[in-house]
């Protein structure tokens, strides 16, 4: 049985890594789902807006941790071979998308009517007045609850642990494992998150602020 | 793809995930209703209390909002076993999710306090009301009735996040699918299952919340809509 000492340390800081670049994996993929999702929710097809209503309920309704295991088996299933790593980043970008449309729906709605009707006004069709007029706007609004909401993917991906990925928090139990200082190996380890959030939860507070989005 | 859909386990199985699914409702009904307490105590602290203690419970949200759920469950379980207590998985799982969720309603319950404007608070100290009146009575309810959307969904994803207890293998409803899936190695048809399962206790969790503040809220029952 080895002490806690500084090569363990480093073994956590360098599994960080993977944990950073799990939540690249899944802000990416969930900005491109949530984004059609968002406007899927605002279509002119009732079809698609169900679609869209059903996707979301059933995700916001699910544990992620089952979303994770189904993702995991099912993919196996389907004969994938069972890369962890595939796994958590379709299980986390599936739940991702669902709460990024969400927020991105919010803040298009929140964009006022009489910008729609003004663009109506000078003949714009319904893409360009997404991409000039409204879009524009919505992004302005949905900066600060995107990056606050990039600390909640961060913090998710500490579940891909228990589907073997080894990221920051798998790497604290196998460090455990062969220390047996449980307290101390995770109390290190929920500093590293902390490290990694609470610039974000900062940042988020502060454009909030500057951007002042009250209307 | 080829593979046969086999839900023949649910015929003998089906009692272990109502028992799975029963200790998921205890462990979070009596997660909300502590940390509910200690969120709303500690928003009381955070706006009230001296400066030294609205340090403490600003620091206590940060810690616990900036850091996993999962890693919080590993250092109260493995943490106070070290400090030489026993405790079973389910009284851990039960300390971890109040702490946890206690964060969370602070940082709500400080945006319905807040919000609350002066003039109601200097009306009622005109009328003589103690200061532990004021703050129950004026301040408390109707903050409360105004974050109630905000609190309700809080408390229906900390009932999701309660799967992740089943880690240090206390026996709710996650861990129950754990155990059927190693049985039967019918591991896709079991967490189906176990997903349908918590959608419809997110969906009476949502009913029982929206009838909770029909009760306690008396202006929204007789309006039909909040303040």
């Amino acid at each position: 049985m080895t002490q806690f000492n500084s090569f363990h340390l480093l073994y956590l800081v360098d599994a960080a890594k993977w944990t950073i670049l799990l939540s690249l994996i899944a802000f990416a993929g969930g900005a491109v789902l949530g984004m059609a999702l968002a406007l899927s929710r605002l279509s002119q097809w009732r079809a698609l807006r169900w679609l869209a209503i059903g996707y979301i309920q059933i995700v916001q309704g699910t544990p992620l941790l089952i979303l994770l295991f189904l993702a995991y088996f099912g993919l196996g299933i389907l004969g994938a071979k069972l890369e962890p790593v595939v796994a958590a980043g379709l299980a986390l970008t599936l739940y991702t998308g669902a709460f990024l449309g969400e927020i991105w729906r919010g803040c298009i709605q929140s964009v006022p009517r009489t910008q729609w009707e003004a663009s109506d006004c000078l003949g714009l069709d319904r893409l360009q007045q997404y991409v000039w007029v409204i879009l524009p706007q919505a992004t302005r609004i949905a900066i600060p609850p995107t990056v606050g909401f990039m600390v909640q993917v961060v913090k998710n991906t500490s579940l891909a642990s228990i589907i073997g990925f080894i990221e920051l928090a798998r790497a604290g139990q196998i460090v455990n494992n062969s220390t047996f200082q449980p307290f101390l190996v995770f109390v290190c380890v929920g500093a590293i998150y902390f490290a990694l959030c609470y610039p974000l939860s900062v940042t988020s507070r502060y454009l909030e602020r500057k951007l002042h989005v009250a209307r | 793809m080829n593979y046969d859909f086999d839900f023949e386990f649910l015929a003998d199985r089906w009692p272990d995930f109502l028992a799975g699914a029963w200790l998921t409702i205890q462990l979070t009904v009596v997660a909300i209703v502590l940390g509910f307490a200690l969120g709303t105590l500690c928003a009381v602290l955070r706006v009230y209390g001296h400066p030294l203690l609205r340090r403490l419970v600003g620091g206590y949200v940060e810690i616990i909002r900036n850091t996993p759920l999962l890693v919080q469950i590993f250092i109260v379980y493995f943490g106070i076993a070290t400090l030489g207590l026993k405790l079973s998985a389910e009284t851990s799982a039960i300390i971890a999710l109040v702490i946890n969720v206690g964060a969370y309603t602070t940082e709500i319950m400080r945006a319905g306090i807040e919000s609350i404007p002066r003039t109601q608070i200097e009306a009622a100290d005109c009328l003589g009301l103690k200061r532990l009146q004021v703050i129950l009575h004026i301040v408390l309810l109707p903050a409360m009735e105004r974050v109630y959307p905000a609190l309700s969904s809080q408390f229906v994803l900390l009932m999701l996040a309660s799967s992740i207890t089943s880690q240090i293998s206390a026996e709710e409803l996650t861990a129950v699918a754990n155990l059927i899936q190693s049985d039967t190695y019918r591991s896709f048809e079991v967490y189906i299952v176990v997903a349908i399962v918590y959608l419809a206790l997110s969906f009476l969790y949502r009913i029982a919340f929206w009838l909770i503040g029909g009760l306690l809220f008396v202006r929204r029952r007789r309006l039909g809509t909040a303040l």
